[in-house]
């Protein structure tokens, strides 16, 4: 413990530039993936974007950031490389999250708000958008954790971050410093999902916290034959969403 | 671009091929210790998800398991454990196999859960014994769900692996870290085209046989796995009314 206390300024700067590491990816993720999800769930040819997706997800973290320079030019121990590759997985995930939230928008719904006069963008933004955002949100959540988490592989190319603990710990022989990097990536990533489930709640009064409403109306329309051809897309029981990766 | 000219020369070159710093060792290596893990991972965590997910109980702290795991820096494990129990294969293994359990744990109560409770009941109606429910009912349907954890595990542990070169435990991994202390750039893109194709195969394999282990006769079952299915529906199953929609 004597290590960590002496040590705390150190431990502090690092946790920083791990945040500053961990959050543009998340941010930059959403925000690309929700075009390209969008796609993806308008168009059935577009859809092979989701398997793509998966496969993507596949590639181990270290291996893409050592790809990544000669793909994209960066320097392999530049965090805008390590921002780059989390953005990708980031993306990878949060794609099938969106084309799933906006697929699972009750064509009803959609209907309605046609039948009333929305134009398209108008319909999007106004109602499948915030009907989706439950949905989207137990995504983001799945990103941001893995995403902090992953961040520290940048550690591994000499890239500032926590995941400089556990190379120096490693070969300093300090376990104190893993085990501190250990406990403070996972609390930074706890952290994090729940300021997103907070956000959530502020910004989705009409969803119960820790239920989205689609899921569970998607679940009681699975009986009814008719919808059968929706309840394809619920997520919320896949086991990828629970997948860890490093 | 000139960096894979020389990736692949360097995966071309005949003497990459041969000896214990090889290809085919080191691919061995890889695969080996991803199939020792995840066989002794599975030992462990499919009797437990199988408990946890016939009875309904402990399904709390398999979930807290399988999602805080998510948070877990794989490389602190590795580099944690490897400080306590030093270098060379133990290490690794430790960790390898407590990342995997997550997701085969996942996996296996999820592929439970996921049988309709009216299924189990009819079951139980018709005579069968607890015993023969989990064998003969939870345990076919629950398959596919199941394969998609011991996938996650498995690209899980291809990903740690190739992390846990640096604790010494060998595998694909040798030609990235060996490249980053020689400042060799060709040899580290190689060593990750190499990691990329094997777990990209990996994925591959598995969502194959995932879709093959779906019992005969069985839709509603079908894995719901994001990375299995290509299209969401099935060509046909659309109504006209989503069709018009769309």
């Amino acid at each position: 413990m004597n290590w960590i206390w002496s040590n705390a300024d150190y431990i502090w700067d690092k946790t920083l530039v791990h945040l500053a590491l961990s959050v543009p990816p998340v941010v930059l993720a959403f925000v690309i993936s929700l075009p390209i999800g969008w796609l993806a769930n308008r168009y059935r040819v577009s859809r092979g974007i989701l398997t793509v997706a998966g496969l993507f997800y596949a590639i181990p973290s270290l291996p893409l950031f050592v790809a990544l320079p000669a793909l994209v030019g960066t320097s392999l121990r530049s965090p805008v490389n390590i921002v780059i590759g989390l953005t990708l997985y980031g993306v990878a995930l949060m794609v099938r999250s969106v084309a799933d939230a906006l697929g699972a928008v009750e064509v009803d719904v959609r209907q309605s708000a046609t039948a009333v006069g929305y134009s398209s963008w108008q319909r999007f933004w106004r109602v499948e958008f915030p009907l989706a955002g439950p949905v989207m949100l137990a995504g983001l959540r799945v990103v941001v954790v893995s995403t902090v988490s992953l961040a520290t592989v940048g550690g591994v190319l000499g890239v500032n971050g926590l995941g400089l603990l556990f190379i120096d710990g490693f070969q300093r022989d300090i376990p104190e410093e893993i085990l501190a990097g250990i406990v403070i990536t996972i609390v930074m990533a706890l952290v994090l999902d729940g300021l997103l489930v907070l956000l959530g709640r502020a910004l989705m009064p009409w969803s119960r916290p820790g239920r989205p409403r689609r899921a569970s109306s998607r679940r009681s329309s699975r009986r009814s034959s008719r919808r059968s051809s929706e309840t394809g897309a619920s997520s919320s029981r896949s086991p990828r969403r629970e997948a860890v990766r490093s | 671009m000139n960096f894979f000219v020389e990736a692949f020369a360097f995966i071309g070159d005949g003497s990459s091929w041969v000896g214990p710093n090889g290809i085919p060792a080191r691919l061995g290596e890889h695969l080996w210790y991803s199939v020792v893990a995840v066989a002794l991972a599975s030992i462990i965590a499919i009797p437990v998800g199988f408990a946890i997910g016939h009875t309904g109980r402990g399904r709390a702290v398999a979930v807290a398991v399988s999602g805080g795991a998510r948070a877990l820096p794989t490389f602190g494990v590795i580099t944690l454990i490897a400080g306590w129990v030093g270098i060379g294969l133990t290490a690794p293994m430790i960790a390898f196999v407590i990342l995997a359990i997550p997701s085969v744990l996942a996996g296996a109560y999820a592929g439970f859960e996921a049988v309709d409770r009216s299924t189990v009941d009819a079951a139980r109606a018709v005579g069968m014994t607890e015993w023969q429910i989990v064998t003969r009912v939870e345990v076919p349907l629950g398959l596919p769900l199941l394969i998609g954890g011991i996938r996650s595990a498995v690209l899980q542990v291809v990903a740690t692996a190739t992390l846990a070169t640096i604790v010494g435990s060998g595998g694909l991994g040798s030609y990235i870290i060996t490249g980053l202390r020689a400042n060799d750039y060709g040899t580290m893109l190689a060593g990750s085209i190499l990691v990329i194709v094997l777990a990209v195969a990996l994925e591959v394999v598995f969502s194959v046989v995932q879709r093959l282990v779906v019992p005969a006769g069985v839709t509603a079952g079908r894995p719901t796995d994001s990375r299995a299915r290509v299209a969401r529906r099935a060509p046909g199953t659309a109504t006209p009314l989503q069709e018009g929609t769309q």
